[in-house]
């Protein structure tokens, strides 16, 4: 009660330096224990800072024709060598009379995706529409080409960030849906349907994605009759559009769980079919739940696409390894800024999904909010 | 009524409006296809095999593997066979999988923790922690430790000696190894001994509170025995064993033991990367107890001590284990990585050096996929067991 009419009749104190002491005094200095480990923090941020901004910036080569720019004895980060290399961390060998298709598909998908983003961009049904079933084959059709005045491109040739995209967004688009059908499988009344997605789902999700990999591009050749042949890249993205399904699966299956039996029998009741409770009911409300879940699949799926390298597919980590090789940029820190790079664009996409995700979190729980 | 029920339900009979009929229908068209499916991969498989003349069965096993092996616990040589060969890495993938489970428990823990701390500057180091690893690929981190830290270490000549005995150079980390005497059974003896002593003191002092009701310092004098037992046998029986120091002579370093990059390389790689997100679960799990719990239990009267370990972790770790031990099996799938920075482990040895002398895929890939599904299924079992045990007792 005290602390309540206090608050209410204290005004805000103005923003001072006694009011800035006051808070490092509560949050960093309250105790013996507290200034120890405030002391032992701004050690570790010392270590770690100022080096990371002398080698990234400071002491940054950052303009130059070839390697003799960066070999002087205390250059940090050799930057015209990603400049130099910037098209092959692109669409890394893609023919340079074509890349201009790369660059349609790119600026397709920023149209598609920016108002899917924006919850109050209008005609969000038509807008998801174009990017899960319309986007995939306007993009696939324009990039392997192989059509009047489409030159085909052997996928042989992609990579980098295209690759690394191409991966993900496949894995993506088969695995929503595929996932949500397991999970009612897996919830299925029917024996013989329960059984094949739980085998289906435990056996993707008990085993590493390198050996999922491995298999594809070893052992599925041989599933296949003679004479007909996957290309490469097909046979990953089959590897991990799986892989990813049965990840996707168990997310929804969490949500389905946390949708009370009563919804789906009031929607029965209602007359409605299996399908149409479903569809209608059941999982807007169960997708709703787990969209952090969902999200965090995707993260991981996109982090993931980077093991292609080891089945030799160059994705954005393989091409800037391929290029660490070119003697015309041999430089001693060459691989840390290649590195820092690659770690750079991996990590601005993925914290960028996990901070989407988080907005449109508080957005939907807005309504069970009090 | 009752007839005319049955008579309405032979009515229906097999219609396709019967959800029963649709049901078996249903399952019949499914087993079918997965079967058909089965028979057709069988099939071309067997096809392709006898065309391009590969062999099929495990004897191959037994051939004489023919390559060397940078890392064995096991005496193996190029002698060895394929069977082997397939034990070493399966040795090496449980070795660098359980120091790296421990390893990234323990700071997953201590960092989850760290971002709950009340110290500003604390919380915030551990959240950028958090979101740096957790935000970048993990084959692209072992990439760093490997290629930009361990591997352009100077030449074992030139090692780099931190501490006295401990030296890194571009082979590894060499550091003195434990060499066991004539005392150390009987220390280990006394280390057993004490254990049980611990465990004993604490049921007798469970069993007394639940009869009595009076409260013994259970815990205090479990571990004083347990840490100050063997240390008066430490004391007076000597040391249970005496450190080899490493020492740099002509072409290598004679004695200690030396940790190959890439085993150093991936451990840091899968600790650093699966702490990121264990601590993320610790902190949850801390959060999703209520404030509420800790409040009852002061107003019971229980001490801070005794409130965060009666009421606060027991809740906590209900809420912490099933997506802890996920992510400890996940630390264990993506030791698989390896291969790409040549960690002799399962996949590096078996679906890649000897797939490749081999050819036989089929064999290879499933039997290293078996090994990992075991792991999963073994864990989740016994993780199923866990939470059948902690779950809420409703009704």
């Amino acid at each position: 009660m005290t602390d309540m009419a206090s608050q209410i009749q204290k005004p805000r104190e103005p923003l001072s330096i006694g009011r800035g002491i006051t808070w490092l005094r509560k949050n960093l200095f309250s105790s013996w224990f507290n200034t120890a480990l405030t002391l032992l923090s701004l050690y570790v941020i010392w270590l770690v800072v100022p080096p990371l901004i002398d080698f990234a910036i400071i002491d940054a080569v950052w303009t130059g024709a070839s390697r003799e720019a960066c070999l002087g004895p205390d250059a940090g980060a050799c930057w015209p060598f990603v400049w130099a290399n910037i098209d092959q961390f692109l669409y890394g060998r893609y023919p340079s009379s074509e890349v201009w298709r790369v660059y349609v598909v790119f600026a397709l998908g920023a149209i598609g995706l920016v108002p899917a983003l924006i919850p109050a961009a209008p005609a969000k049904r038509f807008n998801l529409i174009f990017l899960l079933v319309a986007y995939p084959v306007i993009a696939v059709t324009l990039l392997a080409g192989g059509r009047p005045g489409l030159p085909a491109v052997d996928t042989s040739y992609w990579g980098g960030l295209l690759v690394t995209l191409v991966v993900a967004v496949t894995g993506i688009v088969i695995s929503l849906p595929l996932g949500i059908v397991l999970a009612l499988g897996r919830r299925s009344s029917m024996p013989a349907i329960r059984l094949v997605s739980i085998v289906f789902i435990e056996f993707w999700r008990g085993v590493p994605l390198v050996t999922v990999l491995f298999m594809a591009s070893v052992m599925l050749p041989l599933f296949l009759p003679e004479g007909v042949s996957l290309d490469n890249l097909l046979r990953c993205l089959v590897g991990v559009a799986l892989f990813a399904s049965a990840y996707m699966a168990e997310v929804v299956r969490g949500g389905l769980q946390a949708i009370p039996r009563g919804q789906y029998e009031a929607a029965r009741a209602g007359g409605l079919s299996y399908w149409q409770a479903m569809g209608l009911v059941v999982l807007p409300q169960a997708l709703r739940h787990v969209i952090p879940g969902i999200v965090n699949t995707f993260i991981g799926l996109f982090k993931d696409t980077t093991l292609v390298l080891i089945v030799g597919i160059f994705d954005l980590l393989g091409q800037v390894r391929s290029q660490l090789s070119d003697p015309n940029w041999s430089v001693p820190q060459g691989a840390i800024t290649g590195y820092l790079f690659a770690a750079l664009v991996f990590w601005v996409f993925c914290f960028g999904m996990a901070r989407y995700s988080a907005y449109m979190e508080r957005r939907l729980n807005a309504g069970s909010r009090r | 009524m009752a007839g005319a029920a049955a008579r309405d339900k032979r009515k229906i009979g097999l219609k396709w409006s019967n959800p029963a009929v649709r049901s078996v229908v249903y399952q019949a068209a499914l087993i079918a296809l997965v079967l058909y499916g089965g028979w057709f991969i069988v099939t071309t498989t067997q096809a392709n095999l006898a065309r391009l003349n590969i062999a099929t069965g495990f004897g191959f096993m037994d051939n004489t593997a023919g390559f060397g092996i940078v890392q064995s616990l096991i005496p193996y040589t190029e002698e060895s066979s394929y069977g082997r060969a397939f034990l070493v890495g399966l040795i090496n993938t449980l070795m660098v999988a359980g120091i790296g489970i421990v390893l990234a428990t323990i700071l997953g823990f201590f960092v989850g923790v760290a971002r709950l701390s009340t110290n500003w500057l604390v919380s915030k180091i551990a959240w950028a922690y958090v979101e740096v690893m957790r935000n970048i690929p993990l084959l692209l981190q072992l990439f760093f430790w490997y290629f930009t830290v361990l591997r352009p270490l100077p030449a074992p000549v030139d090692s780099l000696s931190p501490v006295e005995g401990v030296y890194l150079n571009n082979r590894g980390v060499v550091v003195p190894s434990p060499v066991f005497g004539e005392s150390s059974a009987f220390f280990g003896i006394v280390v057993l001994l004490s254990l049980v002593a611990g465990y004993a003191v604490l049921r007798w002092a469970r069993k007394r509170q639940s009869a009595t009701g009076e409260i013994f310092p259970a815990w205090r004098t479990a571990i004083a025995i347990v840490l100050g037992v063997p240390a008066l046998a430490w004391l007076f029986g000597g040391a249970p064993f005496t450190l080899d120091f490493p020492a740099y002579r002509g072409f290598g370093f004679d004695g200690g033991m030396r940790l190959i990059p890439e085993f150093i390389a991936l451990l840091l790689g899968l600790t650093l990367y699966t702490a990121a997100f264990i601590a993320e679960i610790v902190r949850a799990g801390i959060l999703s107890v209520s404030h509420g719990q800790t409040e009852a239990a002061y107003a019971l009267g229980l001490p801070a001590g005794r409130t965060l370990r009666l009421v606060v972790i027991p809740q906590a770790l209900r809420v912490i284990v099933p997506p802890l031990t996920s992510q400890l099996l996940n630390l264990t799938k993506n030791s698989s990585l390896a291969v790409a920075i040549a960690y002799p482990d399962l996949v590096a040895v078996f679906a890649g050096t000897v797939l490749n002398q081999t050819g036989q895929a089929i064999e290879v890939i499933a039997l290293t996929m078996a090994v990992y599904l075991t792991i999963s299924l073994v864990t989740s079992f016994l993780m199923n067991l866990y939470n059948a045990r902690v779950a809420i007792q409703e009704r």
